[in-house]
């Protein structure tokens, strides 16, 4: 046993970590200028050039902000539930090759690990919202669950789709079959990508699928007593959660971090795969962005049909021809 | 090193990190922020006006049935799961055997459907 | 003890201690957070024995699926003006007492006397999921096939048991008949 495998291994871990954290604050700054672009605003520009510190004004702001534990709270679930939102969707990103080779762990299940951390998040607005003693946070996190696991089966479903076709659960042995442009799953599994971003979409409680903070009905969902920086780390993990979901879309559907043609061998083909892939992941964050402040927001029950009538029955008649023309393909060949 | 969890190494240093910085995060509030008491502002927030009967509400069994079928057809993805890795090493013989376990389960549904398992008023 | 045997009892510990708080637990949702800590720890004994694919199975469906049919059903029921516990009198903790007594014993007798095969790690050659899909094609198609009979009546129960019908309709009647039509016209 050599020391500088594992010492490898750790950089690697810090400096993933690392990049995601640096990422969230630019993403909330994109989301506020994005949105005031969009209606025509101005948006955030004081602080720093083209308002760049304003994230960093902002968390300032809320680490020293008075934090108000509400009387009748359950006090350690209260506490912990920012903490079970982030984790499981910052754990989740380990398992994503962010260039070729570049990974913090390479699981041979790495799609269920994905999918399997990003699930855990219902208990951090699960639990944030009983122990609040608050009807609305109670209710806001209700919804908010029955939510994230409804569209968790449409898409575990579309994702059985994509391991047909690519006979592998490991992220990595995915993002290798994609290297040429034709091989890339939004080509060959298109209505499964559709399924999923769907569904990324109402994981992440974004908009259209925003229901558990619907502002006209409970004030502000599962989040509604917390202050602080625990009402910041309930964003945090929101937009964390967000940089995952995107990243596995890029990774299952756009061909991770190929450009489309071959890479040279070496380090700069490393080089020129971590770009590629990060040019992807930032060309869906903007459309998640777009999307939010374009559309309106579905009601409850819209959004329940549209998951459990429309979704699933779609992804299962999906299984079931890609069976059938994944046999005939097969046959053929 | 003859130990099997070597491959996760990697991740129980970045879960370290992540359980290092969320737990910071957690205390920050508490430890920079002021803290002054009152009564009025530790109470249930309702917009402004007093909280009205229990927080702890009774909601809809629906929710109860949205767990159940999640978590029956959670099952269901798991077991598709190592039967759609070797989908193609198995021909024919895999997709027969997929659509009479996707059939029995596509009765259930439409079952659930039927009777109004999906409908939220 | 080797490095590997103590990450063992760390996942034993992790295991073992939160189901055990568990019996001192008054706040049924607080009881709900310890199993999710319990079935992590198992979930890592899982990885240990080298089936990734069964540990995150685990935490898929148990974690996942389980554990939040448990939490929507205690906040189903749970209510602030109904005391949790109940004054239990002795005619039923001593009967109580001695039953889970005679439990305990028969559970440790158990565990003491039985020959516990255990044999050394199989060493891994290939990621076990392909291993397990090709088995249950195979040797376990039938009760894969069993399976998917079983969740049928899960999912047939669960639907019946909720009672799940357009408001207004008398119990039975609305079941087959067009129940979002009956819903509009509440």
């Amino acid at each position: 046993m050599t020391w500088s495998p594992i010492l490898l291994d750790v950089i690697r871990a810090v400096l993933i970590f690392a990049a995601v954290m640096t990422l969230v604050p630019f993403l909330v700054l994109a989301e506020r200028r994005i949105s005031a672009w969009i209606q025509n605003r101005v948006g955030p520009n004081r602080v720093g050039p083209m308002g760049t510190l304003q994230p960093l004004a902002d968390v300032i702001k809320l680490v020293f902000k008075e934090e108000i534990v509400p009387a009748r709270a359950d006090r350690v679930l209260y506490s912990l539930g920012p903490l079970l939102s982030f984790a499981p969707a910052a754990i989740a990103f380990a398992a994503i090759p962010v260039g070729r080779g570049l990974q913090v762990v390479d699981m041979s299940v790495g799609v269920l690990f994905v999918i399997t951390a990003t699930s855990l998040a219902v208990y951090g607005i699960s639990f944030g919202g009983w122990a609040s003693n608050n009807k609305f946070s109670l209710l806001g996190g209700l919804r908010s669950s029955a939510q994230i696991i409804s569209y968790e089966i449409a898409m575990g479903l579309a994702l059985i789709s994509v391991i047909m076709t690519t006979g592998s659960v490991s992220l990595s042995q995915i993002s290798e079959g994609q290297t040429s442009f034709l091989c890339w799953n939004i080509f060959r599994q298109p209505i499964a990508f559709v399924i999923f971003f769907t569904a990324a979409f109402a994981e992440n409680n974004r908009l259209p699928f925003d229901l558990p903070e619907c502002e006209s009905e409970l004030v502000g969902g599962y989040h509604t007593e917390y202050s602080g920086m625990k009402f910041g780390m309930y964003f945090l993990a929101e937009y964390v959660a967000m940089i995952v979901m995107s990243a596995m879309v890029v990774t299952l559907f756009l061909g991770a971090w190929s450009p489309g043609f071959a890479l040279p061998e070496g380090l700069l083909g490393t080089v020129i795969s971590v770009g590629v892939f990060s040019f992807k992941l930032f060309a869906v964050l903007f459309f998640y962005i777009w999307v939010r402040w374009t559309l309106p927001r579905f009601r409850y029950d819209q959004l329940m049909h549209l998951g459990w009538k429309s979704l699933v029955p779609l992804a299962m008649a999906n299984i079931v021809v890609t069976g059938i023309v994944v046999t005939i393909w097969d046959a053929v060949q | 090193m003859e130990c099997t969890l070597r491959p996760y190494l990697p991740i129980a240093v970045y879960g370290a990190l992540v359980l290092g910085t969320g737990f910071s995060l957690t205390l920050a509030s508490s430890i920079f922020g002021p803290r002054v008491r009152r009564l009025e502002k530790e109470s249930t927030y309702e917009c402004g006006s007093l909280p009205l009967g229990s927080s702890r509400e009774r909601f809809s069994v629906k929710f109860y049935l949205v767990a159940i079928l999640f978590v029956l057809f959670d099952i269901e993805t798991v077991f598709l799961v190592p039967w759609a890795v070797v989908y193609r090493s198995m021909g024919l013989f895999g997709l027969l055997e997929m659509l009479a376990f996707m059939g029995i389960l596509l009765l259930g549904f439409v079952y659930a459907w039927k009777r109004g398992g999906f409908d939220w008023e | 003890m080797s490095f590997s045997d103590s990450i063992f009892w760390v996942f034993a510990t992790t295991a073992v201690v939160p189901a055990f708080l568990i019996l001192f637990t008054r706040s049924i949702v607080r009881m709900a957070f310890l199993l999710l800590g319990s079935l992590a720890g198992f979930a890592g004994l899982y990885l240990q024995l080298n089936a990734a694919f069964l540990g995150f199975t685990q935490v898929m469906v148990y974690i996942g699926g389980i554990l939040i049919l448990f939490l929507f059903g205690v906040m189903l029921t749970q209510r602030s003006d109904i005391p949790v516990r109940e004054k239990v009198g002795p005619a039923l903790a001593v009967p109580g007492f001695f039953a889970g007594l005679l439990l305990m014993a028969a559970l440790l007798f158990i565990a003491l006397q039985n020959p516990w095969k255990t044999h050394p790690p199989v060493p891994v050659t290939e990621p076990d999921t392909p291993v397990i899909g090709i088995k249950l094609l195979s040797t376990y198609i039938l009760p894969f096939e069993a399976v998917s009979i079983l969740l049928l009546a899960a999912m047939v129960g669960a639907t019946y048991i909720a009672r799940v019908q357009a408001p207004g309709a008398p119990d039975g009647q609305a079941e087959l008949s067009d129940s979002n039509a009956e819903g509009r016209l509440e």
